[in-house]
């Protein structure tokens, strides 16, 4: 038979082959899971590394400069610098991982459904472009300036802002996919809508959603950073990256490392987030890596 | 393209139709009274009277929703709570700083961005292209208010070639206005530039292996004259479209680069507005960046027209 005679491909894709690969062809993607890595093990172990309570106010320590005790100083209420920045990566890191997960199950589900029915498409579509014009900052202060600075209002306001970008996304596979004789034939035998949808189509948008899925995850931490240092973030008794910066903004010019370091452990998580998801978008999409003219 | 023009510009209807709407729900479905939240925990009877008459707060929600759509299309923009201004005489008190920097980072941006793009695109796979590239990820990854203070440190206070902070109106002399603006402006860019040159690159890589630019080539005509006349003209498309898209990345960094160097623009405004829940100020402020981000990419799509005959509507 026909079918029976076609070669096998020569090179299968297996993850562990891609990741592979994007290891191979790129050393700066070493460092950068290595940057990562420390910087959630930092996070996970905060109680059993950070020197100091980050929490602990010590009026008479006030804007101390770096010692053995301190090592990166203290802030303007003697609180340690370096044990805040240690702690300061737990909300970066939950909510640029919550914003992912949760943009990408919403942004999934209004994007299947779009891509599917017309009706729904043509309501749904008009709603995302409308929330697509508003910017997300502002979108998100308001958010967390009406319903009060908790950790899960913050995650609902910088995430509202993602969805649109991840159900366009998703829509467009869907769309294309959905003319696939594949589908076709599993309509043609009756299979459920849920089925065709989760067993047919939904592959398809799992290599774009986890390149997808970092970019928000990158544009999440960097959005709660901006909601904290503006001063309408998480309470500042709580130490964030971006809080730890909005306190030092006052005392600039007397001692600019309370902005430096936690903006360098800002920069650090954000552009190893980025670099992972350009490594894992060429390494899932060979298409585009070659269209971009890297070796 | 007069039908053209005339469906394009009703379709930003809906779209504005839903910011509109979003913002109007956005307050009255936060759990919990309107006028408390607005007004904070402390607030006297009175003041919570003031604000329910104030934004109609007492009237049903249709009512109050095309009250409110009405005096939005005369132009009534509504009064601060705080202050008891208009909202639009706020926004034409603190316009100027915020169109100054927005302006002069679009035209920096461009005129960095763009060249890097090319030559990222004509170098490709060498280190000038890596080096651009990185940048660009840099750009991306580094925030605005990280790149602010570290301009501020450098140029500012170690070197003194600029003042710290703040603004001087344009009216007052175009020296101590411009030393004013070129450290907010640079922050600004840094990540307009990122966006601009990696979508210049990818363009231009479409373009540099269409058969047009080959007989360019073959005909002799300077490598120069290949990448600008025959390549970037056709690369133009991706490029404008993304400064439009791009808009929104603008008006975010304008809100936190405003606050970084102390100016006394509309993005303060806003977030000054939200700290102090100053409702008619924030939802004009999210209806006028979204109306002008709209209206920016309305205008980018017709331009396309103009950039590429080919486009025809």
């Amino acid at each position: 038979m026909a079918v029976d005679a076609l070669p096998e491909p020569s090179i299968r894709v297996t993850p562990r082959r891609v990741g592979r690969n994007a290891l191979r062809s790129s050393p700066i993607i070493v460092v950068a899971i290595i940057c990562l890595t420390t910087i959630v093990l930092l996070a996970i172990l905060a109680p059993l590394i950070s020197p100091h309570d980050p929490q602990l106010l010590a009026p008479a320590l006030r804007l101390k400069p770096a010692s053995a005790e301190f090592p990166l100083g203290t802030d303007a209420y003697g609180r340690d610098v370096l044990s805040r920045i240690i702690y300061g990566g737990r909300i970066s890191l939950l909510i640029g991982l919550g914003a992912a997960l949760f943009s990408i199950a919403i942004g999934l589900l209004i994007g299947l459904v779009s891509g599917f029915f017309r009706w729904v498409d043509a309501v749904m579509m008009r709603i995302m472009d409308g929330l697509m014009a508003i910017p997300s900052i502002l979108l998100a202060i308001a958010v967390v300036s009406l319903s009060g600075a908790s950790l899960s209002t913050v995650l609902i306001a910088i995430t509202i802002p993602e969805i649109p970008r991840v159900a366009r996304l998703v829509r467009s596979i869907v769309l294309s996919a959905r003319e696939e004789p594949y589908v076709e034939a599993a309509i043609s035998v009756g299979s459920s809508l849920p089925k065709i949808m989760w067993r047919h189509l939904m592959p398809n948008t799992i290599a774009p959603l986890i390149v997808q899925g970092t970019y928000v995850c990158a544009s999440a931490i960097l959005t709660e950073a901006i909601l904290s240092f503006l001063g309408a973030g998480i309470s500042p008794e709580v130490p964030t990256w971006g809080n730890i910066m909005a306190e030092g903004r006052a005392f600039f010019q007397i001692k600019p490392s309370l902005i430096f370091w936690p903006g360098l452990m800002l920069s650090i998580a954000i552009l190893s987030v980025n670099l992972i998801g350009d490594a894992a978008r060429d390494a899932l999409d060979p298409r585009l890596k070659q269209r971009e003219g890297r070796k | 393209m007069l039908g053209y023009l005339i469906r394009r510009v009703l379709a930003a209807i809906p779209v504005m139709g839903v910011v509109a709407l979003f913002v109007f729900l956005l307050l009255r479905l936060t759990p919990g009274d309107p006028a408390a939240i607005l007004a904070g925990d402390n607030a006297t009877p009175e003041q919570l009277d003031r604000i329910r008459t104030s934004l109609g707060l007492n009237e049903p929600l249709y009512t109050q929703f095309f009250t409110w759509i009405g005096k939005l299309l005369h132009g009534d923009l509504g009064v601060s709570l705080i202050s008891n201004v208009p909202v639009m005489t706020m926004i034409g008190n603190r316009i100027e700083p915020t169109i100054s920097i927005a302006l002069s980072t679009i035209v920096l941006a461009v005129l960095i961005a763009v060249p890097l793009g090319v030559i990222a695109a004509w170098k490709r796979g060498t280190w000038i292209d890596r080096f651009v590239m990185g940048l660009s990820v840099i750009g991306f990854s580094v925030p605005v208010f990280v790149i602010g203070y570290v301009l501020i440190q450098v140029f500012a206070i170690d070197l003194r070639w600029f003042p710290v902070q703040g603004f001087r109106s344009l009216s007052r002399g175009f020296g101590p206005f411009a030393e004013r603006i070129v450290l907010p402006t640079l922050t600004l860019s840094f990540i307009y530039i990122a966006l601009i040159a990696r979508m210049t690159r990818a363009a231009m890589l479409d373009v540099l292996d269409e058969d047009y630019v080959r007989t360019a080539r073959a005909k002799g005509i300077a490598e120069t004259g290949v990448l600008l006349r025959h390549a970037l003209r056709n690369a133009a498309v991706p490029v404008i479209t993304v400064i439009g898209t791009g808009f929104a990345l603008l008006i975010s960094g304008v809100v936190v680069t405003e606050t970084v160097f102390n100016l006394p623009g509309i993005g303060r405004l806003t977030v000054d507005a939200v700290l102090a829940r100053d409702y008619p100020v924030i939802q004009a402020m999210i209806l006028l960046t979204s109306g002008i981000y709209v209206a920016v990419n309305l205008l980018i799509d017709l331009s396309y027209t103009l950039l590429d005959p080919r486009i025809r509507y």
